[in-house]
């Protein structure tokens, strides 16, 4: 694990006094940051607290206004001076940085494919110096494939392999977990020790504060373009972290805590019987009563995601029904769904949720666009009017409602996506990674609001692999290669949840479970 | 791939991959840029059947001389689609870098009033020049203040076109330097000279893309341009250089069109862009960028041009051509569509 920091060894880098401004906005004031070698940083902070800035900085993308950056005591490159900088700090940025029509040979050496550029590139040479840089990192992919072909996950560990054969002994990862399941994740976690073992170290940026538990030994906080704090991690508690990022006591209740009991007579508002769909899941039952919060828990591959999408109308199911309060929905069809009072929350707000350049009136209005005005025209007055309540509602931090989606910060477009989900007043209410991207207040706030949704007599369903989202549920199913797997009422334990995920046997999973798992697993393979 | 190289050959071949339990298939999607090949042996086939005429060499050459011209704007619209951007002024450029050239060297005579200001031989580069002063433009527009390519270029689609019927005063030129006729006419070792220079062209641009680091990052740039900025590339820089080929490119087919039909006309190259993307697109590049092989480009050219020649044989009245010739993209589109599995988006 984590070795003590001495205080003696020279930090790979250090950042001090560093301010940047982008016109009016102070994007950082006055910021600093070390890294000792070998060490495992975490950087958190809120949306906006300056942590992209600091990575572009960091990465020699853009040059501070103010303060200094060494290099394990060494100036910084020369701002422009590509190769110097990737010889210093290596990074795996938010966004996919790999062109997905090369083969992965191509990626790792991409535009120094040859020494120079009237050499001819010597292709068979180039897929064995990619296939030894892979097997160096050992990460399990058939260098000759194109980058569009391999998983999220396999994309990540080629950027990882790449970004360190420059040769430099710092990395920064920008959210690298954000689109990687739990298991995923594991992979990610393990490889990285594993770096870090041979003495990497790593700046870790990510919104889940359990990953910064579980992997980094020290903490650096930012918040509001300033640092805060910088703390090993053992002696910070998570409230105190919480408060650090969000400036405010976190000695409140945790998300739907204290809920009454459901009545007995609790009418159904959602029933699914042996709903199946193409290999992603089969066989799928479940029921949602009034004034409850289910949780469906599952991997990636788990097809957890692929039963609220087709509650929702988006897939057409080969086998089983839904039922939204007690009558039956059209099969595949997203208009009867909305109809009959399915909101649905997707999983990719940028995919599937926002319309970008847009404003936050038109996309939160999207799903009720016959109620505001008659013989289906669309009075701007009514929309305005329809939008403001909605952001009044969901406390949207926006301008105005006439300010393009995309200015948002992710916390506020994901409440700009659920706000569209209530706005036809559903009876349930499916929600795919609600909290996924969004900032530690925003992700209470959003899960404070599903929970109120069923105290007000409806229905959730929240689809999630992020246990925090789970938590403030009334039951959690499980899923594993699409089969139903055990069912947890409160007072699970993460082990227990994790483990149900995992396909491993859950605390009341019998011969029949087992019996699953073995069948989907020839299936799978 | 056939028993006996699977056993001289352990390592794998271009096009199979290996699949989950370790056995072996053919991936067709690799293929994708030769999907037009067997189509071109159809069509080949057809002309076989209908006509004696058409698998003699002389048919042959003349199919690929009437090529050439439209393969050059295909060789430069499939770079440019590659590395993402789109230039419809090239249509335009065919006609009018001949015209200024002309303008410019030939004496005040006859039907065309030229300057005369330089001498004769200056003809070809003088015309080169031309075209590559409206790619930089292009370039700046695009590159610089940033407007829309699509936009920017049909603008330049139209005006380029215009300034041409303004200099030739909507006539055609039937004046033409020598150098133009000599390599619009001239044979080399029995085949046309623009026959050679076009397959020339085509294997040099075809190398570089294969072999060259500039050339891969062509396909960088096209594919994810943030991702080659953050590898070093010149983004700008390198899409600019692309947009003056492909201009000079045109500029050049504009030479050879010239001096093959021993003038210009006014409406040179008027309506080609409709062909040269289509030829461009069933020959497998991706419009989106990132994606294609200039022999792809090639095969698309070839089957557009065989199947007027086969239908010309056939007897079918050329009124018919326009029709066919939309059939015909539509058609390739959709066995390309299904030969790589691929959805066109």
């Amino acid at each position: 694990m984590p070795d003590t920091v001495t205080a003696a060894a020279v930090p790979v880098v250090e950042a001090a006094g560093i301010s940047k401004r982008f016109g009016a906005t102070v994007a950082l004031s006055d910021a600093r940051i070390a890294v000792a070698p070998g060490e495992s940083h975490a950087l958190v902070g809120r949306n906006g607290a300056g942590k992209s800035t600091l990575v572009s900085l960091l990465t020699g993308i853009q040059r501070p206004d103010t303060g200094t950056l060494r290099f394990s005591g060494e100036p910084a490159p020369a701002y422009g001076d590509t190769d110097a900088w990737r010889a210093k700090v290596a990074c795996v940025y938010q966004k996919s940085m790999v062109v997905g029509e090369l083969t992965v040979a191509e990626n790792l050496f991409l535009h120094r494919q040859s020494t120079s550029g009237l050499r001819p590139i010597r292709w068979r040479e180039l897929r064995r110096r990619a296939a030894d840089l892979l097997a160096e990192y050992s990460v399990d992919v058939d260098p000759t494939r194109k980058v569009r072909e391999l998983t999220v996950e396999q994309r990540q560990f080629v950027e990882i392999a790449r970004a360190l054969s420059f040769g430099a002994r710092f990395i920064v990862l920008d959210e690298p977990t954000a689109r990687l399941d739990a298991r995923g994740i594991e992979r990610l976690f393990t490889r990285l020790r594993d770096l870090q073992r041979q003495g990497v170290a790593f700046l870790f940026i990510s919104h889940h504060l359990q990953e910064v538990y579980e992997l980094c030994a020290s903490v650096t906080v930012y918040r509001d373009a300033r640092h805060v704090l910088t703390a090993p991690v053992a002696a910070l508690g998570h409230d105190d972290l919480v408060e650090a990022m969000t400036g405010e006591s976190a000695a409140r209740p945790a998300p739907g805590r204290k809920t009454r009991p459901l009545p007995a007579d609790a009418p159904e508002v959602l029933r699914v019987s042996g709903l199946a769909y193409g290999d992603h899941f089969s066989g799928v039952s479940l029921s949602v009563r009034s004034g409850e919060v289910v949780g469906l828990a599952g991997a990636a591959a788990s097809g957890c995601v692929q039963v609220g999408e087709t509650v929702a109308g988006l897939h057409r199911a080969a086998a089983g029904s839904v039922e939204v309060a007690g009558r039956r929905v059209r099969n595949g069809d997203v208009p009867a769904a909305l109809a009959a009072g399915v909101g649905f929350v997707p999983e990719d707000r940028h995919l599937q949720g926002l319309v970008h350049h847009r404003s936050v009136a038109e996309n939160a209005t999207l799903t009720v666009n016959d109620q505001l005005g008659p013989y289906g025209t669309v009075l701007p007055s009514r929309t305005r009017a329809f939008a403001r309540r909605m952001i009044a509602e969901l406390d949207v931090k926006t301008p105005d409602a006439s300010t393009p989606v995309s200015a948002l910060s992710g916390g506020n477009q994901q409440k700009v996506v659920v706000a569209r989900a209530l706005a036809t007043d559903p009876h349930v209410l499916i929600a795919i990674r609600p909290t996924n991207g969004v900032d530690v207040k925003s992700k209470e706030f959003l899960l404070r609001r599903i929970r109120q949704i069923a105290e007000e007599g409806r229905g959730a369903v929240v689809v999630s692999d992020e246990l925090d989202d789970l938590r403030g549920c009334d039951r959690v199913l499980t899923m594993f290669h699409g089969r139903m797997g055990p069912e947890f009422r409160r007072g699970w334990s993460d082990e227990q949840l994790v483990a149900a995920m995992e396909g491993m046997s859950g605390p009341d999973a019998g011969s029949g479970h087992s019996h699953h798992r073995k069948e989907s697993d020839v299936r799978h393979d | 791939m056939s028993v006996t190289t699977d056993l001289n050959a352990p390592e794998r071949g271009p096009g199979v991959k290996e699949t989950g339990r370790g056995g072996r298939r053919i991936d067709f999607a690799r293929y994708r840029d030769l999907s037009l090949v067997p189509v071109l042996l159809v069509l080949c086939l057809i002309g076989f059947i209908v006509s004696p005429a058409f698998l003699t060499t002389d048919n042959l050459l003349g199919v690929a001389q009437q090529s050439t011209e439209l393969s050059l704007l295909v060789l430069a619209a499939a770079l440019i689609l590659i590395v993402g951007r789109m230039d419809l002024s090239l249509e335009s450029t065919i006609g009018l870098a001949p015209v200024i050239a002309v303008w410019l060297v030939l004496p005040d005579a006859g039907r065309f009033a030229g300057l005369g200001l330089l001498p004769v031989w200056t003809a070809i580069p003088l015309c080169l020049l031309v075209g590559a002063a409206v790619g930089a433009l292009n370039g700046f527009l695009i590159l610089k203040l940033r407007l829309n390519g699509f936009i920017v270029t049909l603008g330049g689609l139209t005006m380029l076109r215009g300034l041409q019927v303004a200099i030739s005063k909507g006539k055609s030129i039937v004046d033409v330097p020598p150098s133009f006729q000599y390599l619009g006419s001239a044979t080399w070792l029995g085949v046309q000279a623009a026959i050679w220079i076009c397959v020339i062209l085509f294997a040099l641009g075809g190398c570089a893309l294969a072999w060259l680091r500039h050339g891969r990052a062509l396909y960088a740039i096209g594919g994810n341009p943030e991702a080659a900025r953050a590898a070093g590339i010149r983004v700008d820089r390198l899409t600019w250089t692309v947009l003056i080929i492909g201009s000079v490119l045109a500029a050049f087919a504009g030479i050879l069109y010239t001096g093959h039909y021993g003038s210009i006309s006014a409406d040179q190259g008027n309506g080609w862009i409709f062909q040269v993307f289509a030829a461009t697109v069933i020959g497998g590049v991706s419009l989106n960028g990132g994606r294609g092989t200039l022999f792809g480009a090639l095969t698309g050219v070839l089957t557009l041009q065989l199947v007027v020649n086969v239908m010309t044989l056939a007897g079918v009245p050329p009124l018919w051509n326009q029709f066919l010739n939309g059939a015909i993209i539509i058609v390739a589109l959709i066995i390309s569509r299904f030969a790589s599995g691929e959805k066109q988006e």
